[in-house]
Order: C-alpha cells, then structure tokens, then sequence
C-alpha cells in the first residue's frame, strides 16, 4: 500500500510548486503535475504593437530576466524579415551569456546548494582543515582558516540568536546529507559570497540594457548607441572587467564547489532520469541568428537516450510542435483532444476544478493551467542537460572536452548524465562555456568597432507604414531553464495573435492524452524517500530542473488515493 | 524556545566582519537614501544599533519574482549580505531553505509569535475573477492567504507594481480582474513601492527606514515613499539639457543617438514617470534605461502598459502638463529660429522652477507613527 505525501510549497524556485507523490516501499510510484496561477498574457497582448510586445512578455519572468524579451523581439524580426546587425547580435549574445552565468551560479549556491549542502553541519567544521581542504580544490584567494573561521562564528551567533530566518526549518541533519562539515562550510561561506558576486555580473546587462532585472530590447537590434554615451570605451573596459570576474567566479568557485559536491553523491547518477527526450532549440548565433549551423548551443533532438542519432527540429513545421489541453483548464474550439501548433494557438480558459479553499484536485479531468507541449507526439525535457547533450551528441569539441573530463574527474559512465546529478552537473558545465563564450563576442565586438563597424540597429522596417498587412514569425531562444519560442500572427500592423511555449511548460506540464507523463513526473518516479516526514530527496530532483514557475504546480495520484498530509516535523 | 535576546543591526555588521567605519558609511548613504538631513545620520546610525530585527514574510502572488531579484541586487557592500539577516526574512518562498510543511510552519510561527510586529512584503498582484481560482497555493486563493497574513501585520509593503498597481497582467482587458493589495486590504498602512521591477537600493531603503524608526517613510497622496518618488525621472535626468536644447534622437541608432541626445521624440515616458531611476540609477549606479540608449517605459506609474504605445511620444496623452507646451516649442526650436529656443528655455525653466518649489515642500519630514 502506497502513502501520499505532500510537500507545499516547494521552495527556492520561482513561482509556487506543489508536489504530492505516492511511495512505496521507500520509492516514489506516481505523481501528477499541477499549474494553477495564470495572467493570460496572450490575451493582453492582442491588439498591440508588435515592437512593445519585448516589455509586456519580458514580464512573464524576472529569474531568467531578458530571455523573453529576446525571444519576442526575435519573433518579430522574423515576421518583418528583419535582419539585425552584426553588433546587436553580438550585445545579445553577450547579455545572454551573462544571463546564464548569473542565472547557473544563483540557482546552484541559492536555490539548489542546501539540497546538498547540512547548514548547521558545517558549524562542525575544522576551520583549519577546511582552508587545507579549499586550496587543494581551487586557487580562489579566500581560502585561509581566518576566512572560514570568521564565517563560522557568525554563522553560529546567527544559530544561537533563535532568529534563523531563511535557514529556518531545513531539513538539517537528515542522513541524506553526506558531505564532511568541512565541505559544508566551503558550500555555505560560498552561499554567501555568491549573493555578493551576483550583482556584480548583471552589471553587463545593466550596461546595454538600462537596468536589471527586465532590461530594455530593440526590435531591429538594441537601443545602446556605440558613441559617446551608452557604449563608449569606458563602459566596454568595464563590460570587459566584469566579464573575466565572472568567469573567474565560476572556475574558481562554482565548478570546484559543484565537482566537490557531486564527488559525495555519485549516487544520485542513477536517480532522477525520467522521460530520457531531450529537445534543444538552439542560440548564441555566431553568423547571423538565421544561420543555425553557427549556434554555439546546436539544436536538435534526442529520443530514448539514444545519443548516436540526433533530430532536426523545425518549429515553422505544424506537425513538429504541439500544444495539447487535454488535462488543462482551457478549451480549444476543435474540442479537447486536438493538438494546435502555436500559430493557430488559442488561450481560452476554462477551470473547472474545484472551489477553493480545497484539498485535492480531480486529477481524473482537467488538472492545470499549464497546457502539454509535445514534438512529433513526444514528450520533452528540455534545460542544461539537453543542451549539453545534444552539443555532445552532435560531437562538438567544446561539448565533447569538457563532459569527458568531467566523467573521468568524476569517474562515472556517460549514462551517469541521465539523472538528477547530469542536470545540476550539466548547468555547472554551460556556466564554464557562457562564460568563455562571453569573452569571444566581447573580442569580436571589439573587433567590429575598430573596422568601423558601429552600427546597433536597423530601423529600416521600423515604421509600420513598411510592414505587409499580415505576417507570421516564429522566434526561439535557449532559456537558462530550456528551449522557449514566441509565435506571432501580426495583422494590420498589431498583433492578432501571440502564442509563448515556456520551458517550464515542456517540463512540468500535465500528462496527455495518451497518459504520457511530461518530464518533472516522469523524473520523480523511483526516486528514493529516506523519511516521508523529510522528503528531500524529491526537492532534490524537482531543484535539479530550476522550475521556474510562474504558477503553481501539484501532483497528484491518479488512482485517487486517499491524502494524509505529514504531521509537522520540528519547529 | 529561550527568548533569546535578538542581535540589532550594528551588532550583526560588526559580525559580519565590517567595522564601525563601515557602518557610519551605510548609515549616512541610508540617510541619504531616504531623504532625510545630514544631521540625522547620527539618529539612523543610532536606531540600526540599538533596534532589533524586524520579522519579515515576504508573499507571492500573481508576479515574476522580478522584485526579488532586484533586492538582492541591492549594491551596496552590506545590503545584498546583511539586510536578509538584520531584518530576519523568516518566510519567503524564494530563498528560504524549508519547504512544505516545515515551510507552512515558519509562516505560522511568526503570524502567532510577532502578531501586530511583522511587517507583510506582498510581490504580485491579486486576481479576483472567477472567485479567485486564476491563483491558488495549496488549495487556497491568493485572496484567503493575503487577508490571513495581513491581519496581524504591522504595515505592508506593496512591492512592484504588481501589487501597486496591478502591472502587466491588469492591462487591458485584465482577464483574470488582478488587483493591486491598497485595494483589497484596509485599515493597514500601505507602503507602494512601485517599479517593473523597484530599484534594489529603493527596497533596501524603505526597509532600513522601517527600521531605524519604526515608522513608514513619509508618502506622497498616493501612498509612495516620498524619498524616491517624488521626482519625476525627465527632471533627473542627465540628458534634459538636450531636451531644453531641442537636440532629439529622431530614430534609434542615428547619429543624435550616438551623441547622447535626448530620447523624448522615440518614445521616452520619463516626463511623466516619478521614479529615481536619473538619481541613484540601477545596479549599484552602473546605467538606467536613458543611459543605455532607449526612453524610460514608465513602469513605476499606475496602468503604464495602457498609456501609449512604447515608441509614442509621450505628449500624446493625459497628464502631461507643462512640458507639452515646451515640447511644441521645442519643435520649432528644432526648425532652428533662435527666438524659439529661447522662448523654449523660457518655459523650460519656468516648469522647473516650479517642480523645485514643489520638492521642497515634499521634501519636509513629517513622520507617520505605526499603530501598535
């Protein structure tokens, strides 16, 4: 006899996450995914300009800031045939490269290190020992018994004031926990340190973008004239200084912390796997974004594991991409069990669940407001483990070096990166590669300005006075949480109809129709539950995704079992 | 559990490995931060050491977690660091390490141990159609959970303007009715702290103003922290001598863009935005939207996603004042008549007179007291 345990809200993600999960005999046998927050922007943006479309969708996400507003502005240009210059691809490249080395860092040392890393465990640490320890991993300056003996006691005044704020309540102590207090205290003085150095590197977006979080995009390229003020040789000395902080960052600190970490739980190689599909998109354009060969994230995709044959993906192509409702909260006029490519994509909602305040949802019908995404009828994992997978299979040489030396590192088999520690292992690794990738489009914009290339924008098709009287354009992006495309249908100069399949949709979306379960679901099946009061072991897999919600999510058993929600643990 | 007696703010930064030095300069660019005189450096320097930590939960709702993001931007050495733990953060689902039902618990905890105390952050807006099912956390409406968490708050602070004033998701036709928290919650002092999202440093400042006088900071009529919103980002900016000029960026990327002109003719909503955005920029002073080539977009003021297209001019619609005259002077001083760009100074600087009269009677420090 299985037993429903819940765990709500899952935290240290973006958005709510509600998970419930059947175990038994210590495994998790079912679970169901939930959404059930909605602002319906598709239905706000109709009837606007296209050109403001960037601000409004930028919204949908202030964690993976920038990422949407790139991927509207894209979709526009490809409705307007729109080409932007060679500068303004590489600003995006690099705000997107910064993107991701902020986005990687934060969410390992802030949303996802204390699955791993014992806070209170690391107050047992020999400061000594630990300083021995973090100079053999890493030439990072602060590393001396002072530094960590200091973090130490503040840490432990902090324990004792009985005030513990956000540590509050961990899961601290539980055994799944297995790093030496030594290396939790590398994890937490790093948790730390991380907090401070994250602002540092958004900096680079702030630079050609105004601000951040949501920095401002340019349909037709970007707004930062190279000139006297916005991008002049000051601020690109900066972009620079920034740059290689970061990168020293995330060599230095990350990927030591990370092998580290990962060096405890090999285990966690084996657990975590899931749906084995993995679909990439494909960004960072280095000859123009209409030519995809030139990605340094190549797109494709993998099904079964297979990584001997990777697919061509092609989202203009109606039978490629598909949205299906038959679990969401939304009806379609062709009924239920249609799928719709997002140019004929509809947003009417219709939640049918029960009244709240409730305790379940009938998860025999509809059960979210997340609609399913399939390819070719497939279900998808998409985010850093696909990404890297599919560069790997490709057998790109950036791909190929730095996976086979982590595997030797570590001393595991390629199907080791099928698993919970392959996702959280595989966004250390694109860290390593934005940040390197970062410094390139840096030095080929350099390069550009001094053979007096300075132009950012190409307004030519600016005015909408220039536009055909209806357009379709498809846009796509590599979120740092996975593939994302914008469909737009613009007509008499606004838009008539604006679709966005998310990343998180690929991922946490309801079963469909055919029962197939999407990836968060299928990832949680056989996870090991130590203790049901304590299910850390499911925060570690959900965390191993970076959820990035915007909405809440549940799961729930499909047999309708009863729910008996775990008694309070501690305090 | 032992009260424990709980550490204040000077004590945690000189845990934190920072020095009396250090503080003094956090206390004086606070100081500065939130509008007060110079020689109250002294009383805020005070307070943060002898005050305790104020208990914070920190809710979302309909949002992006922008407003998160943005507070641990805050740039100051100490700010991203320190404010997290001076003001004991004991519940925000962004950060906190519980989840589940420990998590629910480090809610109640502190609703029961610091009722009337805490002080209740909301990021997000509330949506209230359909009975409030277009958002819902273990089972309950944003709506249930937001009435439960205000009752025994001490102020509220409206993060963004999600919860200010309903943002992106309350533009036309607001399908899902998501409404602001001033409008739903009564009887509390409410705090806006608008902005897609506010600047970290904004953020950091009302909360250090909370706490170093137990009060709220004094707000304009429609309920802002006077320090940051009471000027307009067109009156700060550093590209207004253009604009008095009548020097314009005429289409992004030409050669006026390349000088550093002035944005107002491809949209900039600056002449009608009140934010700080010219003063203390973003990310610890790096830029702001001018700075970096594209006109403010408006989005610290009520319904900016319905006022106008982006690359609209922003005399186009209500509420524009004063500078719509000194634009259309401002045209014919482009036209190159040296009567008009005088008679165009003329005007400008009349408008500016005026708004410096009016800062400084906002400027003046009346103090609202909590109710206890």
């Amino acid at each position: 006899m299985s037993k429903r345990i819940v765990v709500d809200p899952i935290t240290r993600i973006e958005g709510h996450l509600r998970v419930e999960a059947d175990i038994e005999n210590g495994k998790i046998v079912d679970a169901f995914s939930s959404g059930t927050m909605v602002r319906l922007l598709e239905e706000i943006l109709q009837g606007r300009d296209p050109r403001d479309a960037w601000a409004y969708v930028g919204r949908v996400c202030g964690v993976c800031t920038s990422t949407h507003s790139l991927t509207s502005v894209r979709t526009v240009e490809d409705a307007l045939g729109i080409v932007v210059p060679p500068n303004a691809e590489l600003v995006r490249n690099l705000m997107h490269c910064v993107l991701y080395m902020h986005d990687h860092v934060v969410h390992f040392y802030h949303l996802h290190a204390m699955d791993w890393v014992d806070v209170v465990n690391a107050l047992k640490a020999d400061p000594k020992k630990t300083s021995e320890l973090a100079q053999t991993i890493s030439k990072w300056p602060k590393s001396s018994p002072g530094y960590f003996s200091d973090i130490q006691k503040r840490v432990s005044k902090f324990v004792e004031s009985g005030q513990l704020g956000i540590f509050a309540n961990g899961y601290w102590g539980h055994p799944a926990y297995k790093l030496p207090a030594e290396v939790n205290l590398i994890g937490l003085a790093h948790y730390l340190e991380a907090l401070e150095w994250q602002k540092e590197i958004v900096k680079v977006q702030a630079i050609f973008g105004g601000k951040n979080p949501h920095p401002n995009y340019l349909v037709g390229g970007m707004a930062c004239s190279i000139g006297l003020d916005d991008v002049n040789a000051e601020r690109l000395a900066y972009v620079h200084q920034l740059l290689k902080q970061g990168k020293d960052f995330i060599n230095q600190v990350y990927i030591p912390d990370l092998m580290a970490v990962a060096s405890f739980y090999k285990d966690w190689g084996a657990i975590g796997g899931g749906l084995g599909n993995y679909l990439v998109y494909g960004d960072l354009p280095t000859n123009g974004y209409a030519d995809t060969k030139s990605y340094k994230f190549p797109s494709g995709a993998i099904l079964n594991k297979d990584i001997s044959k990777v697919h061509e993906v092609d989202l203009r192509k109606e039978d490629e991409v598909q949205e299906f409702i038959t679990n969401s909260w939304y009806d379609y006029k062709e009924g239920k069990d249609k799928g719709l490519h997002p140019w004929k994509g509809e947003s009417k909602i219709n939640y049918n669940g029960p009244k709240p305040p409730f305790e379940h949802l009938d998860t025999s019908k509809e059960y979210s407001y997340l609609k399913t995404p399939r390819w070719k009828g497939h279900a998808m994992e998409v985010g850093p483990l696909a990404r890297v997978l599919v560069g790997y299979a490709r057998g790109v040489e950036e791909y190929k070096a730095i996976v086979d030396k982590t595997l030797k590192d570590l001393d595991v088999p390629v199907a080791a990166l099928f698993s919970t520690l392959g996702r959280t292992a595989a966004r250390g690794l694109e860290a390593v590669l934005a940040a390197d990738w970062a410094l390139e489009f840096y030095d080929s914009l350099i390069a550009n300005i001094k053979a007096g290339d300075t132009k950012m924008a190409e307004m030519s098709k600016f005015n909408p006075s220039t536009w055909p009287k209806e357009a379709l354009g498809v846009g796509h992006s590599e979120a740092p949480r996975g593939a994302l495309a914008h469909w737009i249908n613009i007509k008499d100069e606004k838009i008539a109809n604006y679709q966005l399949v998310v990343p998180t949709t690929w991922n946490a979306s309801p079963r469909d129709g055919k029962g197939q379960m999407s990836a968060y679901e299928a990832a949680l099946i056989d996870t090991p539950v130590h203790d049901e009061n304590q299910p850390l072991e499911i925060i570690r897999t959900i965390h191993s995704f970076d959820p990035c919600m915007a909405c809440s999510v549940h799961l729930y058993d499909e047999n309708g079992k009863t729910i008996s929600r775990i008694s309070v643990v501690g305090d | 559990m032992l009260e424990v007696k709980q550490p204040t703010y000077y004590e945690e930064v000189i845990r934190k490995g920072y020095n009396r030095r250090d503080f003094m300069k956090f206390a004086s660019m606070m100081t500065a931060f939130i509008g007060l005189e110079k020689s109250s450096i002294g009383q805020v320097a005070k307070a943060m050491e002898t005050k305790s930590r104020i208990p914070i939960i920190w809710l979302h709702f309909q949002e992006c977690t922008c407003c998160s993001e943005s507070f641990i931007r805050s740039s100051h050495p100490m700010v991203a660091d320190i404010l997290l733990d001076m003001v004991s953060l004991d519940y925000t689902e962004t950060l906190m390490a519980a989840s589940g039902i420990q998590a629910e618990q480090s809610l109640k905890n502190t609703m029961s141990k610091y009722k009337g105390e805490y002080i209740l952050c909301v990021e997000g807006s509330v949506p209230l159609a359909a009975d409030g099912v277009y958002c819902m956390i273990g089972g309950k409406t944003s709506m249930q959970i937001l009435d439960e968490a205000a009752a025994g708050a001490k102020a509220i602070i409206a993060w963004g303007s999600c919860a200010s004033n309903g943002c992106v998701q309350s533009a036309k036709p607001n399908p899902t009715q998501a409404t602001p928290i001033h409008k739903l919650i009564k009887g509390k002092p409410i705090i806006k702290v608008p902005g897609c999202p506010p600047i970290g440093e904004v953020m950091a400042g009302v909360i250090v103003h909370l706490l170093t006088f137990g009060t709220i900071p004094e707000l304009d009529r429609v309920g802002r922290p006077k320090a940051f919103y009471s000027k307009r980002v067109h009156d700060t900016c550093y590209r207004r001598p253009y604009f008095d000029a009548g020097l314009f960026v005429e289409t992004f990327d030409d050669e006026n863009a390349r000088k550093g002109y002035c944005l107002y003719k491809v949209g900039c909503k600056g002449p009608s935005t009140y934010n700080a955005c010219g003063v203390m920029k973003w990310n610890g002073g790096t830029s702001f939207p001018i700075q970096s080539g594209h006109g403010c977009i408006g989005c610290s003021e009520e319904n900016y996603w319905d006022n106008g297209r982006l690359y609209d001019r922003a005399s186009s619609f209500a509420g524009f004042g004063i500078e719509a005259d000194a634009d259309t002077v401002g045209k014919i001083a482009l036209g190159a008549t040296g009567i008009a760009i005088a008679a165009h100074a003329v005007a400008t600087n009349l408008g500016k007179k005026h708004s410096i009269q009016d800062l400084e009677n906002e400027g003046k420090i009346s103090e609202h007291e909590l109710p206890s």
